[in-house]
């Protein structure tokens, strides 16, 4: 707006200049004149009203774009929740209590979104034989499961696999590493594509 | 060093008793195993064999496949005095040989004759029949020799006409029990899992593993055949077992709840899969089969962690098989019953490390065999003596193989990270379906 009111301002400064032929005039409303040019006034009126439009149209498309970036950001939060992995102890296929929260809030974005189904892969890390650790992911993958069923989501929606130590993700004999690698990983088969928030 | 009088001599003494103890903080049955070094020189007797012209690779395969048998004190002689008659007193008294082993060419093959030291003559001889060298069944005609010649001068049984599969980047592999003739058996771009052979010989089962799910799958050696186990085709089945007649596969099923349960199929009809462990809050798998084919030893969660138990093969009696203290014994994996039916390998964790152990099934007492790194996965050879298993002693993980009765050891050259040893029976006489 003050942009647009110094245009003005100018304008009519010179006009006035134009006229009186002395300093300019401090700023104070212009008066617009019928000693100033018919022709230019017109020009200058339609300038303005396609500046304002411009203006108009800069600010919708900002003001889309923005919304845009939030329901964007909005989709990539909730699918971020949704594929979140979760995390176990040694040689167990307990839910911790500190992923509770992130598998009740699944639990509430699944339930707002009736058609998604998701799978559940269970890993489990290195140590054990190859052949039991297939037997824990599986068990791992399945107790996310009867959590999230116990929230209320049809077991049917949900798939479990596992991969036993076949997929770790990170390598190493170290106690950090078997930590990243004890988990279950989520992953939208269906339904997945534009998410609604949960009340 | 004279290796081949080291003796690892494994203790168990007192370890069924010691399980009686109360007192609960302490890893009695562990404590109970001592690993001792004994020297016992002299007691395998000595055996040569003989240089000569010719047969070069013959010679090469048997003197190796004899040394590995660990049943003879391996002499190597000069050559001279070759041709002509075996030099008995030299043999024995300059080199302290008792055997000599004499191979002399023959029309389509060699003449192998066993010569008795001690008693000047010749014990056995036969005339075996060959393949020409760069023949596919080459290798395993010339092990077949040294089993025979095994038989004849230390009457047991070898195992050199045998291979082994293993898994490597996800591909399974075969190699000959001397670490010759590596080659691929799943095609490359399948991801292969527990693999285990039939009876036979020449056929094989093995999870083909995909996207978090797995079918069993039995592939005839000879033609190249392969057959999804009935009822194998959903969720993720594994750690397959033949029975010894071969018509039946017990394999693990992980389910859908959660759980893992062992089930039977008849291979023979492929029907009919069946369940023998009850579907509950324990994991079962790993099943092997005892050689009388009327029990099933299996890794079993049911009393938290993982044990080794038993059942017979229609699913009644299950009880625990391998002694452990509960809270204190590691988690105990993989077992496989040896051929002669003494002994159940496993492997169990020490200090979060897995080591392998064996059950001696008449006594209840369990030992254990290694020390040095990571050592799991252990399988039998044909002979009830030598265990196959994946060691990362050296770093990478490897194939071993350990004579339980020296402690022994040698490595299989074999590619990459190899997991999942499994141990073919003796591959048979002639017209053998593993070329």
């Amino acid at each position: 707006m003050k942009r647009i009111s110094g245009v003005f301002a100018l304008m009519a400064a010179t006009a006035l200049a134009a006229a009186c032929g002395g300093a300019p005039a401090p700023e104070q409303p212009a008066p617009v004149t019928s000693t100033v040019d018919s022709a230019a006034i017109r020009a200058r009126q339609r300038q303005d009203s396609i500046d304002e439009a411009n203006r108009r149209r800069a600010e919708e498309e900002a003001r889309r774009a923005a919304a845009e970036r939030d329901a964007s950001a909005a989709a990539t939060a909730l699918r971020n929740d949704m594929t979140a992995m979760i995390h176990f102890d040694y040689n167990v296929a307990d839910i911790r209590s500190q992923d509770q929260a992130a598998l009740d809030r699944k639990a509430a974005i699944m339930q707002a979104n009736t058609a998604m189904r998701i799978r559940i892969s269970g890993h489990a890390d290195e140590r054990g034989s190859d052949e039991y650790n297939l037997a824990l992911g599986n068990r791992r993958a399945a107790a996310a499961k009867r959590y999230l069923m116990n929230r209320g989501v049809d077991g049917s929606r949900i798939d479990v696999i596992s991969y036993g130590e076949e997929r770790p993700i990170a390598m190493g004999g170290t106690e950090d590493a078997y930590a990243q690698n004890r988990r279950d990983e989520f992953e939208m088969t269906a339904g997945g594509d534009s998410l609604v928030a949960p009340q | 060093m004279t290796r081949s009088t080291l003796l690892i001599a494994l203790l168990a003494a007192g370890a069924t008793a010691s399980l009686q103890a109360q007192n609960p903080d302490q890893n009695r049955a562990q404590d109970a195993i001592r690993i001792g070094i004994t020297y016992r020189p002299g007691t395998r007797p000595g055996l040569v064999v003989v240089p000569g012209p010719g047969l070069d690779s013959v010679r090469a395969i048997i003197q190796r496949d004899l040394d590995y048998s660990d049943q003879f004190q391996m002499i190597v002689v000069p050559m001279a005095g070759t041709g002509g008659q075996i030099n008995y007193a030299l043999y024995r008294n300059q080199f302290g040989a008792d055997h000599a082993v004499e191979l002399i060419g023959a029309p389509g093959g060699v003449q192998v004759r066993l010569h008795d030291l001690a008693a000047g003559k010749v014990r056995n001889q036969q005339t075996f029949a060959l393949p020409g060298e760069s023949a596919a069944g080459f290798r395993l005609a010339v092990h077949r020799i040294s089993d025979e010649i095994v038989r004849w001068a230390a009457s047991a049984d070898g195992y050199a006409a045998s291979r082994l599969l293993f898994l490597s980047d996800g591909r399974i592999w075969r190699i000959d029990s001397d670490g010759a003739a590596l080659t691929p058996v799943t095609p490359a771009g399948d991801h292969a899992l527990s693999n285990a052979w039939a009876p036979d010989g020449h056929r094989i089962a093995y999870t083909r593993f995909s996207e978090g799910r797995g079918a069993i799958v039995v592939e005839d050696l000879l033609t190249g055949s392969r057959t999804t186990v009935a009822g194998t085709d959903r969720d993720l089945n594994f750690s397959p077992a033949f029975s010894p007649d071969g018509r039946t596969l017990a394999y693990a099923r992980a389910e859908e709840s959660g759980a893992t349960n062992i089930f039977t199929s008849n291979v023979a009809s492929n029907c009919c899969a069946q369940r023998l462990t009850v579907k509950g809050f324990s994991d079962n798998l790993s099943p092997t089969y005892s050689p009388d084919g009327r029990r099933l030893a299996f890794v079993s969660t049911r009393s938290g962690p993982p044990q080794i138990y038993v059942m017979s093969v229609d699913g009644t009696d299950q009880e625990l098989l391998a002694p452990f203290d509960y809270g204190a014994t590691g988690p105990s994996f993989a077992p496989e019953w040896s051929p002669d039916g003494a002994n159940v390998v496993f492997h169990r964790e020490v200090s979060r490390s897995p080591q392998i152990f064996i059950f001696d099934v008449a006594s209840g007492r369990v030992k254990q065999l290694t020390s040095v790194g990571r050592n799991e996965d252990a399988t039998w050879a044909p002979d009830s003596r030598h265990i196959a298993f994946i060691s990362d002693r050296t770093g990478r993980r490897q194939v071993w193989i350990v004579d339980t009765e020296t402690g022994r050891v040698r490595q299989l050259n074999t590619p990459g990270s190899a997991r999942l040893p499994s141990w073919s029976p003796r591959l048979g006489g002639a017209g053998d379906a593993n070329p």
